[in-house]
């Protein structure tokens, strides 16, 4: 690899009101490398992209393309530039369909009228797919999707024309092992054909794989640009958070009760499929499975968001009714959906508002709201959960994503729920934050809340769960307690749609 | 500085200035009988624009104020001929009010038909109803307690204006200091996340038109004692002022965001204008030129405003930045 440097950053300064997000940053791009930005949660790499690929203005340093100064004034420039950009929150427009997306602002049109040529775009996006080897149909509406297709879809759109450089900012949060996969097979490709890319990811375990040097970045400052082969995971840590994290303590069990819940054959149409299983108090349950298994069906659906074909409720042995989720609140379940900007968050209200929203009474004097209690208790979950934020009024929107994340934590941490499912409480979370939140899940647990983990990433899954039960298709496939003796290797098979030992 | 300010109080700035700018050029205009004819002139516009404040903010929009306002004052007129006192007429005029605004509701939140078709559908509903039952005439003659009560003076203040000072005071209570208000700006900015907090949201939904509803019955009262008389065709153009004065406050019209207070002044801004120019003797064809214009432009400098602070700054943060323990994990 030749060590050309097509980008150049130096002394990049960018404040928000209060905030520092870049403080003196330096940064540069070769050609054909893959270069990881990596940092806590709020550490400023997507503000620092974001001045790459015109969203934001730096207030001052300079930028140099193949040695030039560039004023990346907008996501025009940008994209002119030969820079494309994968966002970490989802930039697609729900009511068109991939091939539209794809081609957004780079239509294809057909001479004389310069109309839209549809055929044109479908095919070439469906080319695209073939060549990530991904089945998505480019006439189905964004807003159909799962957020895993989705995440493809933007991904396939930073590959529609040939560039110079791309950027990903958290491209695998969301998707599945075998699509991380075939991305990293496309991420090799580019790289041998000279494009660099910039890659940021909270999934170090994945970052050897492709990843050439890494800067890393805490508070808005770098810390250092490291090759990859030559640091250990522990280092890099170290270098993130300023100390060494300790060991997680591994699952306990001792204070597991009887049964709280039982779940009886539930279906709804094809994607949840006879389920039935069971929830003891003060245990952490894991759900495993591929993207698109049925997993978050299936908790929407005990969660009452949406309404089952068939299927029983049993809590402590009576039959419950959840037809809608204030029914499941009452019941005291509580769900911390897997999309957070769309069915999460309020963006436009602040911190402490989001976090007070399931439960208003908690902060009300009898019919009124008491400010005083709800900034009280806003800020003691902004604290327990080491929310970055200079202040507990700030509008979510203005969060980074991992904190965003933590809010919705917060929020569901503040109702007196018995049941908690947990979907991807990780995605976008930091290993600090991520120590912090197994910590606490651990703690609930403890206290004798009984927790349901939905989540993709196998060995977090293994190190928290007491009991896992692996989804396929909309079936549940396997179930294993957590002795201890359980592997990746071993639930692997059941969620690509083996059979196992359900007990 | 001088943008913070702007950044603020832009519509109050607005609403100096105008105020200097007519105080200088009509010599009329500071009298104490025409301010307080503005404070009167507005108390229905006022009145009925905190209900629809409710409604935008929900994100739903409510076109059927107008006739909604008629068909109440004309059961309030028809009441009133029963000669079974005051109370009842009043108290129906508002529940009829209220009675619509819940048909909206159930319109929108629960048959989930477009709030812009739902209303404009009520609309015309509403509309003909006033003119069926009435047979297209007006109702006349009504007692004088009913003329006091809905628009009489108390110690020279015009009483419609009191009305509208307790209803502001009101809804600016209910949306800042209750679980209802709570939901409803949640609702307005993501509805999903809100069902899925446990927030009802058709139930909230309803009650916004309700509360629209409600405040249409109580305008058609004033409306009513103010021309000692029940027009089926009155309110015409009330959806226009109301909601530009709700626009022209700074609320969203994609719901989420905005306040009474934005309101109020929006709907001052509009009745000043409109004094203003009888004042100075525009032609009311010209007047209607001016006050479209007017609202576009507001809206216009509205958005750029927002789109400046939403690129460069944090809404929240002019607030007084409040003391959280860790801010920074693992420094
Ligand atoms: N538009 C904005 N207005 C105000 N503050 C902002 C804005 N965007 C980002 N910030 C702040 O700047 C800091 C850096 O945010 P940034 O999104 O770059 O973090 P990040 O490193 O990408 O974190 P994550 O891993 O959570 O995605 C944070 O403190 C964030 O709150
Ligand atoms: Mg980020």
């Amino acid at each position: 690899m030749d060590h050309e440097v097509i980008l150049r950053m130096q002394d990049i300064n960018k404040a928000f009101p209060g905030v520092q997000a870049l403080d003196h940053i330096n940064f540069e791009l070769r050609k054909g490398e893959v270069h990881c930005l990596l940092g806590e949660n709020g550490a400023g790499k997507s503000t620092l992209i974001k001045i790459m690929s015109g969203a934001h203005q730096k207030d001052s340093g300079t930028v140099l393309l193949y040695g030039k100064e560039v004023d990346i004034k907008n996501a025009h420039i940008s994209r002119d530039l030969g820079i494309s950009t994968i966002y970490q929150e989802m930039s697609l427009i729900p009511g068109m369909s991939v091939a539209e997306n794809i081609f957004l602002g780079e239509e294809i049109v057909k001479s004389p009228f310069y109309i839209v040529d549809k055929e044109k775009m479908e095919k070439q996006a469906e080319e695209i797919f073939r060549e990530m080897n991904i089945d998505i149909n480019p006439k189905r509406l964004v807003k159909e999707m799962s957020t895993a297709q989705q995440q493809m879809v933007e991904i396939a759109r930073s590959l529609v024309k040939k560039r110079q450089i791309i950027i990903m900012d958290e491209p695998t949060s969301s998707i599945s092992d075998k699509d991380t996969h075939e991305l990293f097979r496309i991420i090799h490709k580019l790289k041998s054909q000279g494009v660099a890319i910039i890659y940021i990811s909270h999934r170090l375990q994945e970052l050897s794989e492709i990843v050439d040097r890494i800067t890393v970045m805490r508070d808005g400052q770098d810390i250092g640009t490291v090759n990859m082969k030559d640091v250990t995971i522990d280092q890099l840590i170290t270098m993130m958070v300023g100390r060494t994290l300790e060991k997680m303590d591994k699952p306990v069990r001792d204070h597991i009760g009887e049964v709280l819940l039982e779940v009886k054959n539930i279906s709804w149409g094809n994607v949840v499929q006879n389920a039935s299983f069971i929830l003891r108090k003060g245990e952490i349950l894991g759900f495993a499975g591929l993207v698109g298994a049925g997993r978050s069906e299936l908790m929407r659906l005990l969660f009452g968001a949406e309404k089952m074909d068939a299927g029983r409720i049993l809590l402590q042995g009576a039959q419950v009714e959840i037809h809608s989720p204030i029914q499941a609140i009452g019941h005291g379940i509580g769900y911390l959906s897997e999309d957070r900007k769309r069915d999460g968050l309020v963006l436009s209200m602040g911190i402490d508002q989001n976090i007070t929203m399931a439960n208003l009474p908690r902060v009300c004097n009898g019919f009124f709201l008491s400010r005083k209690k709800e900034q009280l208790e806003a800020k003691n979950s902004v604290q327990a959960l080491n929310v970055a934020t200079n202040s507990i009024h700030k509008l979510v929107k203005f969060l980074s994503g991992g904190n965003q994340q933590k809010v919705i934590i917060g929020k569901w941490l503040l109702t007196d729920c018995q049941i908690l499912i947990f979907d991807e409480p990780t995605r976008g979370i930091d290993v600090g934050a991520r120590a912090e939140i197994y910590k606490l899940m651990n703690g609930l647990a403890q206290l004798g809340k009984s927790i349901i983990m939905v989540s993709s990433d196998l060995p977090e899954i293994i190190r928290v769960s007491n009991r896992v039960i692996v989804m396929n298709q909309g079936r549940i496939s396997g179930e294993f307690e957590n002795d201890g003796t359980i592997t990746q290797e071993g639930i692997m098979p059941l969620m690509l749609g083996g059979v196992g030992n359900v007990s | 500085m001088f943008h913070k300010i702007a950044d603020r109080f832009g519509i109050g700035i607005a609403i100096v200035a105008l105020f200097i700018f007519l105080s200088v050029s009509s010599p009329h205009f500071l009298d104490i009988a025409n301010l307080l004819n503005i404070l009167l002139q507005v108390s229905i516009s006022t009145i009925i624009a905190v209900g629809m404040t409710f409604v935008i903010l929900t994100s739903g929009i409510d076109l059927s104020v107008g006739p909604l306002t008629a068909f109440s004052s004309v059961i309030i007129g028809l009441t009133l001929h029963l000669d079974i006192g005051i109370g009842i007429p009043i108290l129906s005029g508002i529940l009829v009010g209220a009675l619509l605004g819940f048909m909206n509701g159930i319109l929108i939140a629960k048959l989930k038909i477009p709030a812009f078709i739902a209303t404009l559908g009520m609309m015309s509903v509403a509309r003909g109803a006033a003119l069926f039952i009435t047979n297209g005439q007006t109702i006349h003659m009504f007692p004088s307690e009913f003329r006091f009560i809905s628009a009489g003076n108390l110690m020279s203040i015009p009483i419609p204006v009191i009305y509208a000072f307790v209803v502001v005071m009101i809804a600016i209570f209910i949306l800042n200091y209750t679980k209802f208000g709570r939901h409803i700006y949640a609702i307005g900015g993501n509805k999903e996340a809100a069902r899925l907090s446990g927030i009802n949201v058709k139930s909230v939904e309803t009650w916004a038109y309700i509360i629209c509803g409600i405040t249409c019955g109580i305008g058609a009262v004033i409306l009513t004692g103010r021309l000692n008389a029940a027009q089926p065709i009155a309110g015409i153009g009330y959806e226009l002022d109301a909601i530009a004065a709700v626009i022209i406050g700074g609320t969203s019209l994609n719901g989420g965001e905005g306040s009474i207070g934005g309101t109020l002044m929006g709907a001052i801004l509009i009745g000043m204008l409109r004094n203003g120019l009888n004042l100075l003797n525009v032609s009311p064809f010209l007047q209607q030129i001016v006050i479209g214009a007017v609202i576009v432009s507001a809206v216009f400098f509205d958005q750029y405003r927002r789109s400046k602070k939403d690129s460069s700054a944090a809404k929240g943060l002019n607030r007084p930045s409040q003391a959280v323990g860790a801010t920074k994990p693992y420094q």
